[in-house]
């Protein structure tokens, strides 16, 4: 009985933790990327080099993607199912990012530039 | 090593110039005994044992495309055709590496290019055709036009002594081949020798060319984990309208040029298409042949990545186009 109490005491005091230690840290802010064929809005953005970072990209029309490979993002967003990654992004430069889901005859020019300064 | 083709005829009956060509060699089979069993593999499944082989490699039709930067739609499909037609011997199977038609929104129109492209390619002599699909092609419908008119979109079969891998790479409308296929590789190349020789048709490469112009396939990687232990291994892919050769590990990389127009080389930086010439309308546009001897040792495949012209500028533009790059007449 007295071992399942330390147990118990000591499950509560790491959930306390763990929910200090989240409740300290901020929440990442937030970049919307809109697509639909065959652009997307807006077209650049700026990072900041160490900085949490949610993208998320919400389509407005078909499935499309967003792949920006040198910062770990491939997301995929159908109309009405946005898609988003928290990226904590770590080299500074000028990113090309494209969609990578084909979406019709204009798809190839369908990109956009993320910057990390 | 001796190509099948009679090249002199080649260019004799079409006025085409040879753009660049590449001797490729494979790693040599091993052993005497190992070839023979190979031999004895390939007769037990399908009849055929390793011989000579001769094959054209044809990419990036995209029937139904119009406008700039090339104002001329199926013409350069229909001289290769005619092109091809004209050799003497006949290529023994014809590859079309995906983009066969230009996508429309329109199901019903998208269908008619379909069309347009067989009867096109029904104008071939040669009878035994295969085809994979490109993005354009498949990426919309999942493939529904494709599978109608060619059937499935990944299947394999033996020619010749080789083994050939069709591997789609665009149906699933994102550059991937999927976990479901990538079995189906695995338990497809189980059954031969690690010294067999493989031939991957394919639409897009299956390694990172340069992923910001979409040149490159997500899982390129497992596909190619999954051919890591074979010796000789070849892969025939279209997607970047330009011819270009890679090799990693065992594997050989070859990118056929378009039969529509033509891209930059990918250390420029703007993906954009080259521009039409009129005096040379099929400029940077071409066909490929391979050919080779898979009972040969060591077996070698010579690669010849072509462009055409037309026969109007068989005179001085024709000859033009036959020199060497810097010289003149």
């Amino acid at each position: 009985m007295k071992r399942t109490l330390v147990v118990f005491a000591l499950i509560v005091v790491f959930i306390v933790v763990a929910q200090l230690g989240t409740a300290q840290e901020p929440a990442p802010r937030v970049v919307e990327i809109s697509a639909k064929r065959f652009e997307f809005n807006p077209k650049q953005i700026t990072l900041k080099r160490g900085e949490r970072v949610t993208i998320r990209l919400i389509s407005t029309d078909r499935a499309h993607g967003l792949l920006v490979k040198p910062l770990g993002l491939d997301l995929d967003a159908d109309e009405g199912k946005p898609s988003e990654k928290t990226i904590t992004p770590d080299t500074a430069g000028t990113f090309p990012a494209i969609c990578d889901h084909y979406c019709g005859s204009g798809h190839g020019n369908m990109k956009m530039t993320i910057t990390v300064e | 090593m001796k190509n099948e083709f009679d090249r002199r005829a080649f260019m004799r009956i079409s006025a085409m110039s040879i753009g660049a060509g590449a001797l490729l060699q494979f790693s040599p089979l091993a052993g005497t005994a190992r070839a023979n069993a190979m031999a004895r593999l390939f007769h037990k499944q399908n009849g055929e044992g390793p011989g000579a082989f001769s094959i054209v490699q044809l990419s990036d039709t995209h029937v139904g495309f119009q406008g700039p930067p090339d104002p001329l739609g199926t013409k350069a499909f229909e001289r290769a055709v005619d092109v091809i037609n004209g050799l003497d011997p006949q290529p023994d199977l014809i590859l079309f590496t995906g983009d066969l038609t230009h996508d429309s929104e329109d199901p019903a129109e998208h269908a008619k290019r379909f069309k347009t492209f067989r009867s096109i390619s029904e104008r071939l002599r040669v009878k035994k055709r295969m085809h994979v699909p490109g993005e354009h092609d498949a990426a919309l419908d999942g493939g529904v036009l494709f599978r109608e008119n060619f059937g499935e979109t990944h299947y394999s079969f033996d020619h010749r002594g080789a083994h050939f891998v069709a591997l789609d790479n665009v149906s699933m409308g994102k550059p991937i081949v999927g976990d479901e296929q990538i079995a189906w590789l695995k338990k497809d190349l189980a059954r031969f020798p690690k010294t067999a020789p493989i031939v991957v048709f394919t639409h897009r490469p299956l390694f990172d060319l340069k992923p910001e112009w979409e040149w490159f396939t997500s899982d390129g990687d497992a596909v190619m984990n999954v051919l890591a232990p074979y010796d000789n291994v070849t892969v025939l892919y279209g997607h970047i309208h330009r011819e270009n050769h890679h090799t990693a590990g065992h594997a050989q990389h070859h990118a056929a040029r378009s039969l529509i127009f033509a891209f930059p080389d990918p250390s420029t930086a703007e993906k954009k298409p080259l521009p039409f010439n009129p005096q040379q309308p099929f400029k940077n546009l071409g066909i490929r042949t391979v050919s080779g001897n898979t009972a040969a040792r060591p077996f070698v495949a010579g690669i010849d990545d072509v462009e055409i012209s037309i026969r109007e500028l068989s005179g001085t533009e024709g000859i033009q186009q036959m020199l060497k790059q810097g010289e003149s007449l």
